[in-house]
């Protein structure tokens, strides 16, 4: 089939794709699931009799051309399956964050009309069911786990398994209809559409055509040379753009395989027993992973940490250099081959990443110790520059081409251009979504007539051709004496700290800048036990003097380093306190997809910025917080402010004032 | 015996569904003047009440009241010193435990009682014990039968683990997990026998607000799910309320109450044993 190297040919649809890895790949695996303990597995010409029977079932109550089915639980095949079955039908499936509360699913769900909601299990029927007393378009609810679902009514509540059986029965009666709405799909039809997170305001439905997604999924499969053996792991939110290109747009495109973890807890194990051979992770996830190295090698034996610590020196020397096939030393090679047979291959093993060939990580930035860490052990990890409307692919890192502080060069078919005023990125490719749906406001400001879209980062090209992204363009602003203010610019340093979660700084249009900061749990609580430091809460941990000093040691790091910058030295944070709660999306604090939303916390803890600001050294505050359940209840505490040392620097205004 | 303690009023005498759907039956296991005497020490003295098919039953009371060990009685653990106590419809005579576990009846522990230095899964797999029909021999030469066995009693533990959602502790060493995974852990070994009545001693002690949550919701899944009939020992009187259906109130080993939620909690010798009555 010269179909698949060259152009995507009569391939226009998911559906269509389908069709050709059955006929292709038949018998290789397409899904794999963990149930019950055992890896269950389905061959695409088995996940295309079950796609079709979904669709089928989905006729039988009704769906029309154009309907919206939204899906709501996490990785699963069926739930792959629905999003495909739904577009068979010509309907558009729209997939929905399963953490959302009720209040949030109400919006979008009334929002994009739809009429079909598929669960996971009872607790997102529960929230549809309390959703419908607000929101009346939706007819019927189809679940997956049938657990505790037994005695609802089921007048418009259908098991999936029920809506499939009676979709099977359905072949000979349905069977043309289906066949006619797929033949009817084509480049421009809707394949999918996905809400953004809603770092600002009401989250926007993101229209994609096939042409979006297939396009995108080509070129960027090609760039990296994926292929049929290949095997992902799919765990991260199905209403994030990445999961639907990864695991249905590159999945069917290529015909690998997508393996769904057992539970969200299991993640690392599942990790571990699939080896995924392509990996995409948020900077988060790496963080996390090797904080865990870490503190487990701290707990070790002496032996071992030796070991450790010897040929992890040599891996930061020649790691990376053997990585990207540059020359090294026979001894040096012989070295690492040794390290690899001791040390990386079973930590690599452990960590799951023993077969990973293309690693991604992308969303924020990432420490440079981590980003060589990983590479060091041989771990092939890029960074990639995406966002919901380009279908995810703006600009990617080529396999030799890595740089920790970019995020790489156009993907094949995307074109990049800089504002020279307000150095916002703009992008145009194959990829950029069709609009959003009922917003044509919003699509007419974030697109021009001809196709450039804005992203909405400040940033700018490197002289050896990669993009470098500084921050959101909206918050790039400037301090009181005119200094340049790019706040994630200092964040991402003080994340780079394992003690440090999360933090946000403030400063525009201030004299001076100050820091919110939340401790990560788990390694300061380590560091705790190490020492012999009690502590009952987090709360507690956080305030406690010692974790007050450390974290004042990290600032004032950062701070050194902010200065030796020449653009944006005015930006050292000369006061900071450590936040008694995790910023958390539930309280609205974080996005979904765990970005910070800086006026909602700048609000809320306005009591706590007024006292950064009016030089006090103690604040008492109360704050409200939303457990998992959505009942609210509040905690009060008393914080310490404390001032941290800077490098005096010259005020260095921008250029262009 | 008199026969005003017998009845529960405000549920009806025949079989009916509760407002959620729940199918209660007839009367399962039934405790006639039940009076326990440790020497002088008298530690339930003429109970009697009944526990019927499908629901969840409670027994509360202060501390010392004589709660746990009604719930030894009702699993054959102590046998009474006066009067009887009566299983599907004939009087049980004593038995040893593993009779009592045939029989149909499961429990939990107030205090933790796993094999700590087993996992998750091994522990839950002793729960099957007296499902288990090939002797020691075969399963030690894992032959024939044995194997075949051992694969529909693995599968039905997995059953088990994903219901509680205890996955990713499948393999964990039950001693490393923490208080309320222990508990659940025990809940899963009670229901790998797959018992007709299950005894739950004090299920929420000891926890936090949301892992009383997570277990109030597997109490009920469990009901629900399998029809088990329920029998448990609560401290927290929010909990109770909430989750049974008839509730037995005991007081210095007497039955000071029997009624559903409403019923106990508008009484006022329930609710001077709990707070207390002035004394002139």
């Amino acid at each position: 089939m010269t179909a698949v190297t060259t152009s995507s040919g009569d391939l226009q649809s998911v559906p269509a794709l389908l069709a050709r890895n059955v006929a292709k790949y038949g018998d290789k695996p397409a899904y794999r699931e963990k149930e019950f303990g055992i890896w269950q597995s389905w061959t695409w010409a088995e996940s295309a009799e079950e796609i079709r029977a979904i669709a089928l079932g989905f006729l039988v109550l009704g769906l029309e051309r154009g309907d919206h089915v939204a899906i709501i639980g996490r990785n699963r095949p069926a739930h792959y399956w629905s999003m495909v079955a739904a577009q068979m039908c010509g309907a558009v499936p729209v997939p929905l964050y399963q953490d959302a509360v009720a209040e949030e699913m109400a919006y979008v769900l009334e929002h994009c009309g739809a009429r079909f909601v598929v669960c996971g299990d009872q607790e997102q029927v529960d929230k549809v069911i309390d959703v419908q007393e607000t929101v009346s378009g939706i007819e019927h609810v189809i679940y997956n786990d049938k657990r505790g679902l037994r005695k609802y009514d089921h007048s418009h509540l259908n098991w999936l398994k029920d809506v499939e059986a009676e979709g099977r029965a359905a072949e000979v009666r349905l069977g043309e209809e289906l066949d006619a709405r797929i033949a009817e799909l084509n480049y421009d039809s809707t394949c999918v559409m996905l809400y953004t997170s809603g770092t600002t305001g009401k989250p926007k439905g993101v229209v994609m055509s096939n042409r979006n997604i297939i396009e995108t999924s080509k070129n960027s499969s090609e760039f990296d040379g994926l292929r049929q053996s290949d095997d992902v792991l799919a765990y991260l939110p199905m209403a994030w753009v990445g999961d639907y290109i990864f695991s249905i747009g590159q999945a069917y495109w290529c015909g690998f395989c997508v393996n769904c973890p057992e539970s969200a807890n299991t993640m690392m194990t599942d990790l571990r027993e699939i080896g995924p051979s392509y990996f995409f992770a948020p900077p988060r996830v790496f963080e996390g992973q090797l904080t865990n190295v870490m503190i487990r090698m701290e707990d070790a034996g002496k032996f071992k940490k030796k070991l450790f610590d010897k040929y992890m020196a040599h891996a930061k020397k020649v790691g990376p250099a053997i990585l990207d096939g540059k020359p090294v030393s026979g001894a040096d090679k012989f070295k690492y081959w040794l390290g690899n047979l001791f040390v990386f291959g079973p930590l690599k093993n452990t960590l799951g990443f023993s077969n990973v060939r293309v690693g991604y990580t992308a969303g924020e930035a990432i420490g440079p110790e981590i980003f060589d860490f990983y590479r060091s052990l041989g771990i092939n990890l890029k960074q990639l520059y995406g966002q919901t409307e380009a279908s995810v692919f703006i600009t990617q890192q080529k396999d030799d081409e890595v740089d920790p502080n970019t995020v790489g060069t156009p993907t094949p078919g995307v074109e990049l251009r800089i504002d020279e005023d307000t150095r916002e990125v703009f992008y145009r490719s194959p990829g950029v979504f069709v609009e959003y749906f009922k917003n044509a406001d919003s699509t007419a400001s974030t697109k021009d007539a001809e196709g450039w879209v804005a992203t909405g980062d400040a940033g700018f090209i490197e002289t050896n051709g990669q993009l470098r992204i500084i921050d959101r363009a909206k918050d790039v602003g400037n301090m009181a004496n005119g200094d340049m203010f790019a706040p994630k610019f200092v964040e991402n340093k003080l994340k780079f700290f394992p003690d440090i979660l999360e933090t946000v700084v403030f400063g525009n249009g201030k004299e001076m800048c100050t820091a919110f900061i939340n401790i990560d749990l788990t390694a300061v609580g380590n560091w705790a036990e190490r020492n012999n430091i009690a502590y009952a809460s987090y709360q507690e941990l956080a305030g406690h003097p010692q974790v007050l000093d450390t974290i004042q040691a990290h600032v004032e790091e950062v701070n050194r380093s902010v200065a030796e910058d020449s653009m944006l030295s005015g930006c050292q944070i000369h006061r900071f306190l450590v936040l008694h709660k995790e910023l958390d999306a539930d309280d609205g604090e974080l996005t979904r997809t765990r970005k910070v939303r800086r006026g909602i916390i700048e609000e809320k803890y306005h009591d706590l910025v007024t006292a950064l600001y009016d030089g006090s050294t103690k604040v008492s505050t109360e704050t409200e917080v939303t457990y998992e359940d959505g009942r609210k209840g509040s905690i009060k505490a008393t914080l310490e402010l404390r001032d941290a040392a800077v490098v005096p620097v010259a005020s260095n205004k921008v250029a262009a004032e | 015996m008199s026969v005003e303690q017998m009845t529960t009023t405000g549920v009806p005498a025949e079989p009916y569904v509760t407002a959620d759907g729940r199918q209660i039956g007839n009367v399962l296991m039934e405790m006639k003047n039940i009076t326990l005497r440790f020497g002088g020490v008298v530690a339930i003295s003429d109970i009697s009440f009944d526990i019927r098919e499908g629901e969840i039953r409670a027994i509360i009371g202060p501390n010392g009241a004589g709660k746990s060990s009604m719930l030894n009685v009702i699993s054959g653990f102590y046998v009474p010193t006066e009067g009887e106590v009566w299983f599907r419809g004939s009087k049980r005579p004593q038995m040893k435990p593993y009779q009592v576990a045939q029989q149909g009846l499961a429990r939990t522990f107030q205090n933790i009682a796993l094999f700590k230095g087993m996992s998750t899964l091994d522990n839950i797999m002793t729960g099957r014990m007296t499902r288990m029909k090939t002797n020691m021999l075969q399963q030690a030469m894992w032959w024939g039968k044995a194997q075949k066995e051992e694969g529909e009693h693995r599968e039905a533990v997995e059953k088990i683990i994903d219901f509680l959602e205890i996955q990713a502790i499948r393999k964990t060493p039950v001693g490393r997990l923490p208080y309320g995974l222990q508990k659940r852990v025990e809940l899963g070994r009670a229901l790998a026998a797959e018992p007709d009545i299950l005894l739950l001693d004090e299920p929420m002690a000891g926890m936090n607000v949301e892992e009383k949550e997570d277990m109030s919701r597997f109490i009920l899944d469990v009901n629900d799910e399998f029809g088990t009939t329920i029998a448990l020992i609560e401290h927290d009187m929010g909990v109770v309320m909430d989750l049974s259906d008839r509730v037995v109130v005991m007081d210095y080993g007497r039955k000071i109450g029997d009624g559903t939620p409403d019923e106990v909690r508008n009484n006022q010798e329930v609710i001077d044993a709990y707070l207390g009555v002035e004394h002139d």
